[in-house]
């Protein structure tokens, strides 16, 4: 098989690769897509006194299919005088953005479809075009609400991708580094309490927000507000076009969720089996203290799976911490959504400009001069008695 | 090419928030709300037309689906203002005054949940509105057992209640959250230690429903009662006028509670505090009228003639319902059927507010205007 592979010409290799690599992305996105939806609907069930799906597969973890397969059957309905191009290009262009994003992602140790240098500008960019996608959509629908929801999504996400990108910045200047995979590195190698979430908990918290806003969830839903404007820009669109908009939005919630357990949780990082076991044994043997039967034992299964540490096994392990970290901030996400009421356009415009965007601004000034004292002092020693703590030592490494 | 400057928007018929079927037309200046009208009809069922041709009896059912939200308070209202008729005739047993002013203020407590979850919903949050939802069925549950329907309730007779209340249904004052859709004791214990608390914490001490409220939709007072409002938005204008202490009717005069009134100048959190409070307000009174229902049995059925023919005459009636002042004009020529009723409804009233509070709005408190004043299409229209 490596011979074939490697007896192929290169053009042939980059398109094969290619082709399987998005092929593999497109499924995963639909794979989330299916669970996320569910996991919503049994989210808001589980806090307002209902029950959620319960009928198609077990206890209803299955609903996305039938869903999908209904919308699909369904009849297109395509009102009078709507700018065809816009209106049927429109969920495309949604669902490009939110799948792009999956490019660059690390899933895993070393598992990244495109391991692009420039990896947070590809993101900035690539939020871009979704709000091209609701400006064409409420554009052609030819209907008054969806114009004005697309007027909305438009300021509104506009607005907040400048805040969203400058919270990011303090991430980035302490691993100096736009690429993705050099930020997941950076953090295994601070350890624990050195992922971003800590040294960088303005920009963490600005981040939330701002993409909060930027992927159109409650409280900050306001191009599709219901209870305003029917569904916004996605009014008059029925079938798998309307589809299309719901696959967008869950891809783009996963997707978002994944870039900021990448930044800020330490991506796939996370203790393994043998790692694991090794800690309890030492536990057990009163940290080296003394040594007991149980200490012992658990320890030796921890070097006989020793195995696990390296290969698939870390790889696997990496992608189940990853999935774990992405998914606690699509609950996040959620539990947000059933809990928030809207808040009013202005008020939102008022909180990106005046408030987030300066914030943002401030954190990149406070971490250039943090990080510039912890590096060239190498931490500030402050001694109590025999102790020597060394202030930011965080921020040093 | 001409150019439009404003964007004339229909909010309804069919519209996800407009509580019932109502049209309101809104003309936009980019979000700004620069004219707002409502257009109402689309729910008119002919209720005092009909009346004319029906026994008084037969009219209470009618009275139950104008506001359908709160129906008890529709059937004290024309019930009283026909014993009026009759003047000494129909003596109403003291047991079943008190089972009404229960029953008028337990509606009027599930009526304020639906009217705070609807208005949360409004806002964008939506699960307060299930638990409004929550707790308002194991009221239904109650109502249920005592009168035989969920929503539409048909019990309030001329001369009293048409039947007593059934064993066990008061409760006792330790009963707790698990006897909530049992007891009527249970439920406002239930209400008072755990409904209220939580709605205070979810949504009126949250800092974005506080945003979308505060300074919004502001009626001042002399505008409140140059319009007729009544009600929580009359008292979140800060005008403190409630029939049940000002012109006492059934035997309000007897419960303590106290009538709040809003603070900052009738905005839509103002209207939100009345209402909020009034349920507990409403709490208060049901504990007292349980007090006294749980000592006095007796009758609940005055002496009424078989075929009730008031004297000739007319009457005008006004009592406090859940959504402000219900009132009916009834007049007799001295046969069975009423010559003319009369219904005045306080959403209609308030529903003329609209055009003019919403302009200079964004048109997202539009919404939160249009919950904030609670209206009922079904009462709206008749």
């Amino acid at each position: 098989m490596v011979a074939l592979w490697n007896n192929l010409p290169h053009l042939v290799q980059i398109w094969l690769l290619g082709l399987g690599k998005g092929s593999l992305i497109l499924v995963w996105c639909l794979a989330n897509f299916a669970f996320a939806m569910v996991l919503e609907r049994k989210v808001s069930a589980w806090m307002q006194n209902r029950v959620g799906p319960w009928r198609s597969g077990l206890h209803g973890w299955l609903q996305a299919i039938p869903d999908l397969l209904k919308l699909f059957v369904k009849e297109y309905i395509e009102p009078r005088n709507v700018d065809r191009p816009l209106f049927i290009l429109a969920p495309l262009v949604g669902f490009l953005s939110a799948v792009l994003i999956w490019l660059i992602v690390p899933i895993g140790p070393g598992g990244t479809a495109m391991n692009l240098d420039i990896g947070i500008i590809f993101i900035a960019a690539i939020t871009g075009y979704d709000v091209i996608a609701i400006f064409m959509a409420g554009w052609g629908s030819n209907n008054k609400y969806s114009l004005l929801g697309a007027m909305r999504g438009a300021a509104q996400m506009i607005s907040y991708e400048v805040t969203l990108v400058m919270s990011i910045i303090g991430v980035v200047m302490m691993v100096g580094s736009l690429r993705l995979s050099d930020i997941v590195e950076a953090q295994v190698n601070r350890g624990f309490f050195g992922w971003f979430l800590l040294p960088q908990i303005i920009g963490f918290g600005v981040f939330i927000i701002a993409s909060l806003a930027e992927l159109n969830r409650a409280p900050f839903d306001l191009s599709e507000a219901e209870s305003e404007l029917v569904s916004g820009y996605h009014t008059e669109y029925s079938g798998f076009r309307w589809a299309v908009f719901a696959l967008t939005e869950y891809i783009h919630l996963v997707g978002w969720s994944s870039i900021a357990a990448t930044l800020f949780l330490g991506g796939w990082s996370g203790p393994n089996l043998p790692q694991v076991l090794q800690g309890l044994g030492n536990i057990l043997n009163g940290l080296g203290a003394f040594t007991n039967v149980a200490g012992d034992a658990v320890s030796n299964a921890a070097v006989s799976i020793g195995f696990m540490n390296t290969g698939m096994w870390a790889w696997a392990v990496g992608f189940i911490w990853f999935a774990l970290k992405t998914y606690l901030f699509v609950f996040l996400a959620m539990w947000i959504r059933w809990t928030l009421p809207r808040v009013r356009i202005d008020q939102l415009m008022d909180l990106g400009w005046k408030f987030l965007l300066p914030v943002s601004l401030f954190n990149i000034f406070l971490t250039g001069v943090l990080r510039f004292v912890a590096v060239n002092y190498n931490g500030l020693p402050v001694s109590l008695g025999s102790f020597t703590l060394r202030l930011l030592g965080l921020w040093a490494n | 090419m001409e150019q439009a400057k404003e964007l004339l928007v229909n909010m309804g018929p069919q519209h996800p928030s407009t509580h019932g079927v109502l049209r309101l037309m809104v003309k936009l200046d980019g979000e700004t709300v620069t004219w707002c009208e409502p257009d109402i009809g689309y729910l008119h069922r002919c209720f005092e037309k009909l009346s004319e041709f029906k026994t008084y009896p037969q009219v209470i059912p009618f009275t139950d689906r104008t506001d359908y939200l709160a129906a008890i308070t529709n059937e004290l209202c024309f019930v009283e203002g026909t014993e009026k008729l009759f003047g000494d005739a129909i003596v109403v047993p003291e047991r079943a005054q008190y089972i009404r002013v229960l029953l008028a203020e337990f509606q009027r407590i599930c009526s304020h949940l639906l009217a705070l979850g609807a208005m949360a919903m409004d806002i964008g949050a939506i699960t307060p509105f299930l638990y409004a939802w929550r707790d308002r069925e194991k009221m239904y549950s109650l109502f249920e057992r005592i009168t035989g329907g969920r929503m539409l309730y048909n019990y309030l007779r001329i001369g009293g209640v048409r039947n007593d209340l059934p064993a066990g249904i008061l409760g006792t004052p330790t009963d707790g959250e698990d006897k909530a859709d049992q007891t009527i004791w249970g439920f406002i214990n239930y209400f008072d230690s755990y409904v209220w608390p939580q709605w205070e914490a979810l949504v009126t001490d949250n800092r974005i429903f506080q945003w979308r409220t505060q300074d919004v939709g502001k009626l001042s007072a002399a505008n409140a009662i140059a319009y007729g409002a009544s009600g929580a938005v009359l008292r979140g204008s800060g005008v403190k006028f409630d029939l049940r202490k000002n012109l006492p009717n059934a035997i309000y005069d007897r419960f303590e509670f106290d009538i709040p009134v809003g603070k900052a100048g009738g905005d839509c959190f103002d209207r939100w505090i009345v209402r909020a409070e009034e349920m507990r307000q409403s709490s208060r009174i049901v504990k007292q009228a349980l007090a006294w229902l749980a000592e006095n049995p007796g009758e609940t059925m005055g002496k009424v003639p078989r075929i009730l023919k008031p004297p000739k005459g007319e009457i005008y009636h006004r009592i406090e319902g859940a959504r402000g002042e219900v009132s009916c004009y009834i007049v007799s020529d001295g046969g069975t059927n009423p010559y003319k009723v009369k219904w005045r409804s306080p959403c209609f009233v308030h529903l003329q507010l609209m055009p003019l509070i919403c302009p200079g709005q964004k048109i997202a408190d539009v919404i939160a205007i249009l919950g904030s004043i609670d209206i009922v299409l079904g009462e709206v229209d008749r």
